[in-house]
Formats: C-alpha cells, structure tokens, sequence
C-alpha cells in the first residue's frame, strides 16, 4: 500500500518536474540533455512575443483578481442577509460557473460579447460619429470572461470563512452601540481579511493559468498559456520549459500563501472562540 | 422598522447586484443565445444568420467521431481515475496519522491547480518519440508510438483528472464510523469482508461525486486530445474549437455544445437520483 502511495505521488510530481529539469538543458532539443545551462532563460526574456503575451497574462491576471475579489465579497455578504428562491438561484449559478467545462465558459462568454458588440457598436456609431469607441475584443473581454468563473470561486471562500465566523463577536459589537458599518468595518472585515486574500491569490493564478477561455474571447491577444499552446504546435523547444518553470513557480508559490492564509486564518478563528 | 427592514433589503441588494450582472449577461444571457443560435443558419462570411431550422442538429452525425470518441473514452477515464484514486484516498483517510494527512492531501491537490496545459506537455515530453519509446527501444520494443493513440490520451484523462477524484472519495472515507468496522469483526467478518461489506458501499456516494465532477470536465476536454490525441483522437471540445474560431459555423458549434450541455445535464441528473436515493435509504438503514 505504501509502495502504491509512493509511486502515485512520483506520478503526479514526475512530469512536472521534468518540464523544470530540462529547462535547463544546454541543448537545442527538449528531451536531449546537453548540459547545464540558463541561456533559454535568457532566450525567452529576449523574446518580444514572449514578454509581450506575459504583460498580457500579467495585467489580465491582476484586474481579474481585484474585480473578481471586490464583485466577489460583496456578493458573498450579500448572500448571507438572502433567503428563498433568490438565494438558490444564485447558489444554483455559483456551482454552474465553476463545474461547466472552460469550454462551455468560453463558448458563452465569446458569443455574449459579439452580440453585444454588435448591438452597441452601430448604435454608437450613429450616435456619435467618428468619436464613437468601437468595441472588440481584446484584454477587457478577456479579463470579462475570468471575472466571472473567478468570482464564483471567491464567493465560496468568502462564503465558507463568513459561516464559520463567531456570530457573538458581531453581537458584542452591537451591543457597544457600533454601527452596522462600523461593525463590518471593524469586526467582520478583519476576520474576512484572509479569505479574501485568498480568493485574491487564487484568481489571478486561475487567471494567469487559463488557457481555453482566453483562446475564444482573446482576439488578436495572445495570453502567456494561449503563446505556450501555439509554440509547441510549432515544435518543443527548451524555452518551452523555461516558460513554463516560470510560470509553474509563479503558480506554486501564489497557491503555497493562499493555503497558508487560509490555514492560519482558520486557526485564528478557533483561538479566538475558544 | 419597516424603514429599516426595506433600508436592509436594499444594501443586500446592491451587494448582490454586481455578481448578478456578470452571471446574467455572461452565462445566462449566452446561454439562451446559443440556443437560439442553434436553429440558425451560417452567414456566408461565418457567423449567424436568423433562420428557425432543425438542419443544424439533423447534421450532429458529422460530428460523430467526436461524440463517439468523447462518449468512449470520457465514461473509461472515469473509471480509471475512481480505480486509481481510490486506494490512494483510502490510505490519506485511514491509514495516515493526522500529521501526515494534510500534507499528504495538499501535494495531491496542489498540482490540479497549476497550469493543466502545461502538466499535459510534461506528457508530451515523456509520451514523445524522445520519451518512453526511446527507452523502450533499448530494451527491445521497437518503433512503439504511444503519442496520438487513445491510450495517451487516457493517461493524460487520468493525470489531469485524479485529485479531483481523491478529493470527494477521501471526504466521504473520513467521515467513516470506525465503530462500524470494530463492530463487523467482532461479528466475526474479517477484514476484507468488513471492506466490502462497510466501507465500500459507505464511500460510494463520495465515489460517485468525483465520478461525476471527473466526467463532466472530461466530456469538455480540449487540451488533452489537441496535445495527446494529435487531431487522430478528438473530442466534441475539439470539434468546438474548430467550428467556432476556425471554420466559424457557428450555428451548428451551438447545436454541437447544446447536445454536450444536454449530455452534462443527464450526467448529473443520474448522479442525483443515485446518491440521494442512496442516501436516503442510508440514514434510515443507519437509525
């Protein structure tokens, strides 16, 4: 049984480590060790595209991250004060965006947006003439489509850390005359603070991660995984790994802190009940 | 205080409003347009063009291969994941001492949440001509190909997939009564019959949940087939793409992504008559 164990964690674990091993591979070849080398780190960092697509991911990532966090919270306290077919409903949604395939996501969203571009863009430009914005896509559609999965996923943080909470607190500040703003201000905020930053972390590395919802609503862009995907149609190169070390270590390191916020927040909690 | 109840209303309401917007007009909205669009007919140029027409779906049948492929492969990675993953999460639940267990269950999980086009690569890297074969080769298997067959991409179904299995499977072994299995063997069952006879049927709903989590993204699949399958093994997902960003039909990718949600839909229905059926049955069995 622990011989199974074993083997199947060098399973899970293998392949990645393989793609950080052979990023550093001397030679031209993915598979054919060369020697010890950090020369496609230096390729990849030298490659405009590959800057380029980064910046995207990058900046998608973070406006992905603030918005899903912010729309996110506010639903998740919003969702505590309803009751009755609103609330199922919404819960019904929650589970929809985070179980359908990206696929589906990106179908939807792709299709939502040009309709509305269609309908927007002539009545614009009708409107105001040549100063009419023309919208197409791009990183906002793009940053659109994350927003919503992520959000479902910072609900259910929110949600989860906001059921636990020690309702007497709050009482208690009621019973000092707070106000109700104050009392979120000063008692329920703090006690959500690591829920939030890790719903935080986690968006902008499901964002920065997301390949097939970025392929539909990208337009021209090209996103870091949306780059990676087209280079190793072309061929597998070392910068391939070198990328994607990059990226692997970005994402280990966001989703280490989050787990950690989150345990040391839990704990906290039950410390102060207790 | 009707003031102040109506005064409560409206802030719960404008918390919610700006989540309701984006699923309304970004996953309800285009839900119902890719229905209506699936009675449509393509614009010369690609697109959609108004029309009320059954031809789209009339035309499922080219798409066969991807519905059969997905439909074959998608239900045998399922069962591959619960067989692998079951001995795992049995060993996290009952047999790790609760140092070890959170560990344990975070380097489970931790690479289902990394990039999954990248963790697909990686099998790239080892399903390649430069990979096993080669090795294989040493050894005297010659010219073997494992890349673009089914059975990569049945190994990259059961790579990306098996956390998401662990997970339920373990939750539900967990909250395992472990009285129950004293009393089985001091009614004389040994352990493998206490196994089969307790904590199988008792971790079946877990097993059923992850079943269903599995199946349902797989049936979605796109990057393992593009990556593994090589354009011989593809999926509806595949077709998807295809028809709309490259060959821009999209009436008929939304009748094609209708008939996949449809198969989604069932999928889940099923999974809910099953455990909760179970379930009930279960608690009052227990009492």
């Amino acid at each position: 049984m622990r011989v199974y164990v074993f083997l199947i964690y060098i399973f899970l674990y293998l392949p990645i480590a393989l793609i950080v091993f052979y990023s550093f591979n001397a030679g031209r070849y993915a598979m054919d060790w060369q020697g010890f080398s950090i020369e496609w780190y230096g390729k990849a960092f030298a490659n405009p595209f590959a800057v380029k697509a980064l910046w995207t991911s990058v900046t998608v990532g973070l406006w992905t991250a603030v918005l899903s966090t912010l729309i996110g919270t506010l639903a998740a306290l919003g969702l505590e004060r309803i009751h009755g077919a609103a609330r199922k409903t919404f819960d019904g949604l929650v589970y929809v965006a985070i179980m359908v395939p990206g696929v589906v996501i990106g179908i939807a969203t792709l299709i939502a947006f040009v309709t509305v571009f269609e309908l927007v863009n002539p009545a614009l430009a009708q409107l105001l003439g040549d100063a009419a914005p023309h919208f197409a896509m791009g990183m906002t559609t793009i940053i659109g489509a994350h927003v919503l999965f992520n959000l479902a996923v910072v609900i259910l943080i929110v949600r989860a850390r906001l059921s636990g909470m020690d309702r007497s607190l709050i009482e208690a500040s009621e019973d000092l005359y707070a106000t109700p703003f104050g009392t979120f201000r000063q008692v329920t905020l703090p006690l959500l603070m690591p829920a939030i930053v890790a719903g935080f972390l986690l968006s902008f590395t499901f964002s920065f991660e997301d390949f097939i919802i970025a392929f539909f609503v990208a337009g021209p862009n090209n996103t870091l995984p949306m780059y990676v995907f087209s280079s190793i149609r072309r061929g597998i190169t070392p910068e391939i790994n070198a990328i994607g070390t990059v990226v692997l270590t970005v994402s280990l390191t966001l989703l280490l802190i989050a787990q950690l916020i989150l345990r040391r927040g839990a704990a906290d909690s039950r410390r102060r009940a207790g | 205080m009707t003031a102040a109840v109506n005064r409560s209303r409206l802030v719960s309401a404008l918390l919610v409003t700006p989540a309701a917007l984006f699923f309304a007009l970004l996953l309800i909205l285009p839900l119902v347009v890719v229905v209506i669009y699936s009675f449509g007919a393509r614009a010369p140029a690609g697109g959609y063009e108004p029309a009320f027409t059954f031809a789209n779906y009339a035309n499922l049948p080219a798409r066969g291969t991807a519905f059969l492929n997905t439909l074959t492969l998608a239900p045998l990675g399922t069962v591959l994941c619960a067989l692998i993953a079951y001995p795992l999460a049995y060993f996290l639940a009952v047999k790790t001492s609760a140092r070890w267990r959170t560990l344990l269950l975070v380097l489970v999980v931790v690479p289902f949440w990394t990039s999954q086009l990248l963790r697909i690569y990686a099998w790239l890297l080892i399903l390649g001509n430069k990979g096993l074969p080669r090795f294989f080769d040493l050894i005297g298997v010659e010219d073997l190909r494992i890349v673009n067959t089914p059975a990569a991409v049945l190994i990259g179904m059961v790579y990306g997939y098996l956390p998401l299995m662990v997970l339920p499977i373990y939750v539900s072994l967990e909250k395992l009564d472990l009285r129950l299995l004293e009393a089985s063997a001091d009614l004389g069952a040994n352990p493998w019959r206490s196994f089969l006879q307790v904590t199988l049927p008792l971790s079946l709903p877990g097993v059923a949940t992850g079943s269903m989590l599995v199946f349902i993204l797989l049936m979605g699949e796109f990057i393992i087939p593009a990556l593994l399958g090589g354009g011989k093994v593809f999926f509806i997902g595949n077709a998807l793409v295809d028809l709309f960003l490259q060959s821009r039909n999209w009436p008929f990718g939304a009748a094609v992504s209708v008939a996949m949600v449809l198969l989604m839909l069932v999928t889940v229905v099923i999974y809910m008559r099953f455990v909760l059926g179970r379930g009930d049955t279960r608690r009052v069995a227990l009492v």
